[in-house]
């Protein structure tokens, strides 16, 4: 049974992490390919990870990869979200697709109040 | 007091990631624990006092129960996207106005976003999140925050806030 429980949570894993990389080549823009990176690749490795747990039972690996499931949550949030917000101030377009951009006005003001920030 | 509890949680970290309980091992949890500890202390979560709650860790529970489906779904929802021979996206970035207090609950709330269906958050600037969204449903600013906030917002704000 676990062993069954192991290699259907593999098998979930490796074709969503298959998906995250199939819309990193094809989605048009860094905003819309870190979408399919964070979330596809983080459930995906989640699940590689949670399936260890039945293979390995509550012994030391099994409790690293059951640790390892938020650390990996946090750290990946926190990285898109560091590098879509990196990529807009460094002046990344964003694809031809997009409707409304919101974020622009925010960042004409703050250029307007602070013309020389450093 | 909240240097006190940092460090408790950064040394059972530590056991547990190394479960062993050798004096050396011990040793170099508490080392490591104590330099992040008075480096990082003052960053900690400020009201400490929320952790005795225990109402707290009940909603946490029905939070991740219903966090956990909104991931599955958005995973869906992404591998479908990316698989559909035309594509069907109409991305654009966003702004939703929050209505939580605290910094800490502020970070799980746009977290919690990121791994939510299509959306992810760019920027948090005092009360306002922009969101970047891969499918724009509406082009009314009012009806934002009802698909993309609403449905951890309450839940948030009884757990962290």
């Amino acid at each position: 049974m676990n062993e069954i429980l192991f290699k259907v949570l593999l098998t979930i894993g490796v074709v969503f992490n298959l998906f995250g990389c199939i819309g990193l080549l094809r989605l048009p823009d860094v905003y819309n390919r870190l979408q399919a990176a964070t979330k596809c690749v983080t459930l995906g490795t989640c699940s590689i990870l949670l399936s260890l747990i039945f293979r390995f039972g509550f012994t030391e690996a099994g409790i690293k990869a059951l640790l390892g499931i938020p650390l990996l949550f946090f750290a990946a949030t926190v990285a898109a979200h560091a590098l879509v917000r990196g990529s807009y101030h460094f002046g990344v377009k964003m694809g031809d697709q997009s409707v409304i951009d919101e974020y622009a006005d925010h960042k004409q003001e703050s250029s307007q109040k602070e013309p020389k920030e450093d | 007091m909240k240097h006190v509890a940092l460090f408790i949680i950064l040394l059972g970290l530590w056991l547990l990631l190394t479960l062993n309980l050798r004096t050396a091992n011990m040793l170099a949890g508490i080392t490591a624990a104590l330099v992040t500890t008075l480096f990082f202390g003052r960053y900690f979560v400020t009201g400490i006092r929320k952790f005795l709650e225990p109402m707290r860790y009940l909603w946490l529970l029905v939070f991740l129960v219903i966090f956990i489906w909104e991931c599955l779904k958005a995973n869906f929802d992404v591998a479908y996207r990316v698989i559909h021979p035309k594509m069907p996206i109409r991305p654009g970035i966003i702004k939703v106005k929050l209505d939580l207090k605290s910094d800490f609950a502020k970070v799980m709330l746009a977290n919690s976003i990121t791994m939510t269906p299509g959306t992810l958050s760019v920027d948090l600037i005092g009360d306002i999140l922009y969101v970047h969204w891969i499918y724009v449903r509406t082009s009314d600013p009012e009806k934002y925050s009802e698909f993309i906030t609403s449905k951890f917002e309450k839940y948030i704000k009884r757990i962290f806030d």
